[in-house]
Order: structure tokens, then sequence, then C-alpha cells
């Protein structure tokens, strides 16, 4: 894992945000209340199923959630700025430029119609005043850089030829194009094979360590996060329940969902299990979440308590190891070992079948 | 015995195939099964009408599903995994080889006769969305595979065939579901429906295609479970395909890997997890990302993507991506090729002008003959080409590509090039496993270098 701390600088700073979005059924939760920072040269990974309210987050520190059904509120500092407060146009500058994103679909990101060098050199002009000629230079090193062979060849191929794995390093050379202080990815390897996914992963943790920029990677594959992340949040029905360093979360981890997912996972470094944890019934309505812990109508350990709605805080876990959870942190040390089995925690490495 | 098996036509209008399998004896038997799709290139290509290619999708695969296990068929895309259950299913016509079931050959049939068939063999989907009719209810949704088998028509029966079903699958109760609408489910509730479906016609075989790869991870081990719950109940046989090795770990008794077409090492499943044979089953193994972060660490992957299906390679058609490929793998020009662009990728764009200019046309390195010459560029001769290939060599000296070089020779305005005799690797039993790889062929490994013409 690399060290990150070289700069504990606060790049990002995301207050008590919410995103709510009017719908003829009612007004949709979909973020509310998140704060999170990340600090200069730092991976933080946003782990949540669908629905949690991960990649709507995301999408509005880049202003696109601005829908008119949309009402924002918190703060998205950005360098000193208020990102929530910004015009369209200054949002504009900053967005591919000291902000860019990579999606999960390479192929829905890139223009069918245009040679795939004349959209990188596109995205480098458009906030670059450099010449054709520069532009084309650059976009031929990005390339490079990204691992595309014969990238000056290449250059003038279009979107389709080039296999999923390359379109996303496409994707990835583009969101480098003006060297960006954060890199934001939501499901970057999702669309990608397993071989292809490795690949992926060691560019971005290579690339990482070469231009130092911040990143944030959305993802619901915990397999990922453990592999590139430092710090690591997991969201639920439109909150984060738990945040926390890497190890904190996979080894330490304080919220009964968190359990739930850990236990879930199928692993290849474990014998077969007769059974995998479960979590039961189904998420939430965004609409009316349950009052109190949200999580609360599908956690087994709940209690009188988690009618009341519990703020992410330190709650016995390391300093820095938030969570939202009512129960005794002794006594989630007993619950967790019988709720998760194995995963996430030292355990017996037998599993009675 | 629970209500839903009094709704069962019981065994008397199946066919007789079926009745005298035992457990572990195979259901289905695939030899020599081999599929083709003609590929079309370019607008201008088809408005000729003219094919640019054939994919041997399925080459030459042989492989028995036997009754009550689930069979894992891993592969990445391009494999030929989603096209090999197709085919099983007659979805996908074979081009040659046998497929058994129940010990009758169904290649050939007729439509008619599949439609007996696919009551007996069914299918999952991957994405549960687009397997749904949304102008349908779950109930009409469940029950419609009876109606069009012609097994009943009564709409009460139907219905109460229907909520058997949806009970079965976890859907419960299950009146609050029938007049429901795909919309008005989650993903894991839909595919739970479309899982009804498929055992309402008490199918013997589920192919299952990564039935759970487009649903959130806590869902994805409840399907499992469900799935495995109605194997045991309902003595079904699965193939289950799927490129995630970690759920076919949980998953399956048995499991295939298949790479360009063909399976490279098939065997039990804790036999594959526990020593994995195959270079390409290890480098699948190795690229699985642990939801673990001490564990995770650095690996070596293999080189490159997966080739084009059209023109695969020659040999193991692995071999350009192994890291321990050598002599008798399959070299061809094509490799060079790969080479080439790879130190290009390091260049500087005048380096990479001026070494390009050394080169003269590289059209032979699109051959896929055992000698070539790859001819200068102009001004230039053979040993200013060969100067290249040496720096590339020194650069790399263990890259396997050279065990696979025969010779290589400065031959006045060019490079001839030689590669060692490529052999087609044969199924080799070890362990309980069978492998295709050259590594574990006492005979290829001793003869690989002198078995030339």
């Amino acid at each position: 894992m690399s060290d990150s701390a070289h700069s504990a600088e606060t790049l990002l700073s995301v207050e008590d945000l919410k995103v709510h979005f009017e719908t003829d059924e009612g007004i949709v939760k979909a973020v509310d209340g998140v704060s999170f920072e990340v600090k200069r040269g730092e991976m933080l990974g946003i782990v949540g199923e669908s629905g949690s309210g991960k990649s709507v987050a995301n999408l509005t520190i880049l202003g696109l959630t601005r829908a008119s059904n949309a009402t924002i509120s918190g703060r998205i500092m950005f360098e000193g700025r208020d990102l929530t407060e910004l015009g369209g146009e200054e949002l504009q500058r900053i967005r591919g430029n000291e902000i860019a994103m990579i999606f999960q679909d390479p192929l829905s990101s890139l223009h069918p119609f245009f040679k795939v060098g004349d959209q990188l050199i596109e995205a480098i002009q458009v906030h670059r005043d450099v010449s054709k000629e520069e532009a084309r230079k650059h976009a031929t090193d990005l390339l490079g850089l990204v691992g595309i062979p014969d990238a000056k060849r290449r250059i003038g191929e279009y979107p389709h030829e080039f296999s999923g794995g390359m379109r996303q390093r496409v994707m990835i050379a583009m969101a480098l194009a003006n060297d960006p202080k954060l890199l934001i990815a939501d499901e970057p390897t999702t669309a990608l094979d397993v071989t292809t996914q490795a690949q992926i992963l060691r560019l971005i943790e290579r690339l990482r360590e070469e231009l130092g920029m911040a990143m944030i990677i959305v993802t619901h594959d915990l397999g990922v996060v453990a592999e590139v992340s430092d710090r690591v949040m997991v969201m639920y029905a439109g909150e984060a329940v738990e945040s926390g360093t890497l190890d904190q979360i996979f080894y330490d981890p304080q919220h009964p969902y968190a359990w739930g997912l850990l236990g879930s996972l199928t692993r290849i470094d474990r014998p077969r299990t007769a059974r995998l944890a479960q979590i039961a019934g189904q998420p939430p309505s965004l609409i009316r979440p349950p009052k109190g812990c949200h999580f609360r109508d599908r956690c087994p350990h709940a209690f009188e308590k988690c009618t009341e709605h519990p703020d992410l805080e330190a709650r016995g876990g390391e300093a820095g190891h938030t969570d939202r959870c009512w129960i005794d942190p002794e006594r989630k040390r007993e619950l967790r070992v019988v709720s998760t089995g194995e995963i996430g925690l030292e355990a017996p490495e037998e599993v009675t079948s | 015995m629970s209500d839903a098996d009094d709704n069962v036509d019981s065994g008397e209008d199946r066919s007789e195939g079926d009745v005298a399998i035992a457990p572990g004896e195979p259901l289905v038997e695939l030899t020599d099964l081999e599929t083709t799709y003609s590929v079309r290139g370019s607008f201008l290509d088809r408005l000729r009408d003219r094919d640019s290619g054939q994919v041997l999708a399925v080459n030459g695969v042989s492989l028995e599903l036997r009754k009550g296990e689930v069979l894992g068929l891993v592969g990445e895309s391009g494999s030929g995994k989603t096209t090999l259950g197709r085919t099983l299913l007659g979805l996908v016509p074979a081009t040659s080889g046998s497929i058994k079931v129940g010990g009758e050959e169904i290649t050939g049939r007729s439509e008619g006769q599949m439609r007996e068939l696919r009551r007996r063999l069914q299918i999952v989907f991957q994405d549960p969305h687009a397997s749904l009719n949304p102008a349908l209810t779950i109930g009409a949704l469940v029950s419609d595979p009876l109606r069009f088998h012609g097994i009943e028509r009564d709409r009460e029966r139907l219905r109460e065939r229907a909520t058997a079903a949806l009970e079965r699958v976890g859907l419960s109760p299950a009146e609050e579901f029938l007049d429901k609408y795909p919309a008005d489910l989650s993903g894991g509730q839909k595919q739970r429906a479309v899982i009804a479906r498929a055992i309402i016609l008490e199918p013997e075989v589920l192919v299952a295609d990564e039935p759970v790869s487009m649903l959130d991870m806590s869902v994805r081990a409840k399907i499992l479970e469900l799935m495995l719950e109605l194997k045991e109940e309902l003595g079904l046989t699965y193939l289950y395909i799927t490129h995630d090795l970690a759920t076919a770990k949980f998953f399956c008794d048995r499991i295939a890997i298949m790479y360009l077409g063909r399976i490279v090492e098939i065997g039990p499943a804790e036999e594959i997890y526990r020593e994995p044979r195959h270079p390409y089953t290890q480098a699948l193994l190795r690229a699985i990302p642990e939801p673990d972060p001490r564990r995770a660490v650095p690996r070596d992957l293999p080189r490159g993507e997966v080739p084009d299906a059209v023109s695969p390679p020659i040999g193991c058609s692995f071999h350009p991506r192994c890291p321990r490929a050598f002599e008798p793998c399959g070299w061809e020009p094509r490799d060079l090729r790969t080479a080439l662009e790879s130190r290009w990728t390091e260049l500087s764009e005048e380096e990479f002008d001026a070494e390009r200019a050394v080169l003269g046309d590289l059209g032979a390195l699109d051959s896929s003959e055992r000698e070539v010459v790859i001819p200068a560029g102009s001004g230039h001769e053979g040993g200013d080409v060969m100067a290249i290939f040496d720096s590339i060599r020194e650069a790399a000296p263990d890259d396997p590509l050279w065990r696979g070089v025969e010779s290589m020779e400065a031959a006045g305005d060019g490079v001839r090039v030689r590669f060692r005799a490529s052999l087609e690797p044969r199924p080799l039993d070890i362990g309980g496993a069978v492998v295709r790889c050259h590594l574990h062929d006492p005979e290829a490994a001793d003869g690989g270098s002198v078995n030339g013409e």
C-alpha cells in the first residue's frame, strides 16, 4: 500500500451534503447529510450498493445533478471554493480540468463518430491554450502513459476499434489530460474482464504514484476497494454508515451493514462454506426511510435505541474511525463474529459446514 | 411433499431420456462441439455481402454435465462460454460435433423437436430486467411457459402454479407479487421471478448465464443460496456460466476454464483452486481482487488482452500472454509485432519516427508463416533491422518469445526469422483434472524444440 501521508492537506471537503429529488411519489433523499474529506494524494473508496447514494454524491461534486427537480444543500469545499455555489461556467472550468471523472462504461463515454485522438485533443484544448500540434503530441504521450501500444497509430482510430480495456485506458488518458488534482472513478472496472480489471487497477495505482493526484473510487466491490484505497466510507440509504482506514473497515468493522457486506462475499482464499452471510430484506425506500437508524429493519441486532437516528461519530473504534450504530462497542465484537462467521475478522480458518 | 408437487405433471409426459440417469452419470454429453459465427467487417463489406471472417466461438469442446452437479463454465469475454451454453440449448446451431441429452442426439433437430427439449433445459440470463416483459404481470410471466408448452390453459390453475413457483423462490407471500409488474420489483426479486419461470416447467438442466453478476453483492449471496436449495429440492443440474471464479468456488462442484473457444482446464472445483495447472487458470485466480487489504499484493498479470477470435494465435492460443510459454507453444510473426509495439510505447515521437523508418513494410508480421523476412526501410539494411530486435531482446532476454524464435539473421535488405514448430496442446489427465498445456506434457517439453517437420 502506498503511503499517502506525505501531504495531509485537505483537497476536498464535503460537509452535510444533501441531494433530494422531487418525484411524483415524494421527495427522494438520494444523499441525506453526507460529510467526508479527501486529502491531497489520497485514495478514498466509497462503497455501497444500488441506491446507497454513492454515485449521486460524486456526480454532485461535479455539478452533474443540478436538475430542475433537485435540491442540493451543504457545502462542497474544493481548494477554498464552495462548488455548490459556482455557476455553470465556473464549474465547467473545474470539471475535466481540476477534477476529472471516469465512468463505468467507456463506450458510452466516447463519441462513436470521432477518432479517439481528436476527442483527446479536444479535451486538452477545452482547458488549455495550446496549438493543435502540441495537443496532438500531448494526446500521444497520454495514450503511451496509460499503456496503449502503438499510440501513434491508434490515435487515428475510432472507439469501436478499441477493446473494452483499451477504451477504459483511453478514458483514463482523457481524464488525465489536464493534470487533475482529483480524479473521481465511478465503478471504473465493473464492466471489464477479470484480468483486464486487474491491469486497470495496476494502472490506476501506478498513475496515482507518478502523478500524485487524489482519487475517489466509487464501487460496490470490496475487493477493488481493498486493493487501491487508503480510506473507506461505507454508504447505505443516502448516508455514510461507517468511515475509517482500509484496515479499520476490513478488520474492525463497526456497523452491522458492513459486517453483512463483508460476510456476503464469495472468496477464493477461503474454504467453500456451507452458507454465506446474508442481509435480510430489501434496501429501504429513500422517500420514507425508517425513522432512526436506516438499517434498523434489516439488522438482526436492532434494539429500542435504534429508533433514534445515530450520528456518524467515533464510538469505540480507533481514532478517525466513525460509524452510525448504537450497539455497545464491546457487544459488537461478540456479535459480529456470529454475524459474519469469518470475514473481515481474525476468525477461525476452518468453517464447519 | 409440498403443495407444489401436487401441481406437477409428474414424470409421465416427459420423454424417457431422463428416467434412467443416476446422480453423477452424464446427463448432457458434448463431443467435439464446434460453433462458428460469420463476422462481417466494415460497412462496405456488408454492402458487398462479403464475410470478413469466421469465428470459431466454440472450438472442439468435449464435456459432460453429470446429473445433480453444478458445473462452472468460467471464462472472460470472447471465451465462447456463452455461445457454448446457447448451443447446448439449441439457441445457436452447432457447426459440427454432437450434443446428447439423456443419450439422445439433439443436434440437427427441428424447432418442433427442440421445443420439447427446452422444457427439460431452461436458461436464466444475466440481466433480469431484460428477461421480463415489462407489460406483463409477474404471475403471467412466471406461468407463461406452461401456456406456451400447452401444459396448462386454465387460468385458475395457471395462477396456482405461478403461486407455488413464486413461493418456492422466496417471493412470498406470492399473492403480493402475482399482480405486480417487473418494474415494481428490485433486481434480486426480478431474478427470483426469472428463476421461478425457469423451474415451473420442471426442467432437468438449468443453464445459468451470469445469473448474479448484475446484482448487488449482498443480493448475489442470496440468489446463489436459493439456487443451491432449488437444486437439492428439485434434483436439478446446473451449468453455471460466469467470469467470476470467486462465486464459482462457492457454487460449483466442477469447473471448466475456457479461453478462446477451448476448455483449457477442467476438474473438481477443489482441485482447480488448490492447484491450478494451466497458466491461464493461474492468471485468472491471481487477478481476482481480494477483499482483504493485507493480501492485496501486486501480481504478475498476463500481458495484453484476449486476442481477436477471428484469427486466434496458433498453437496454444494463450501463448502470447503466457508468462511460462516456451518453445512449442505456437510462436509466430504476430508475436514479434507485439514486441515491437510494446517497445514503441516507451519511445518518444522522434525516436519512434527514426526507428520506424529503419523498418520497411511490416505486413509480413501479420502472417502465421513459420518463416518470414522483415524488410528494411529504404536506405537501411538488414543489419539495422537486426539491431532493433537485438535491443528488444537485450531489454527483456527472458521474454518467452525468444524461446520461440529458432533463428534470426540479417539477410541482405531484411531480417529472416524462423520460429520453432508449433504443437497443438492436447488434453492431459493430471490429478483428477484435464489440462491442455505443454508444460505438463512430457512429450512437448522434451520434443518441443526438435519436433519440426
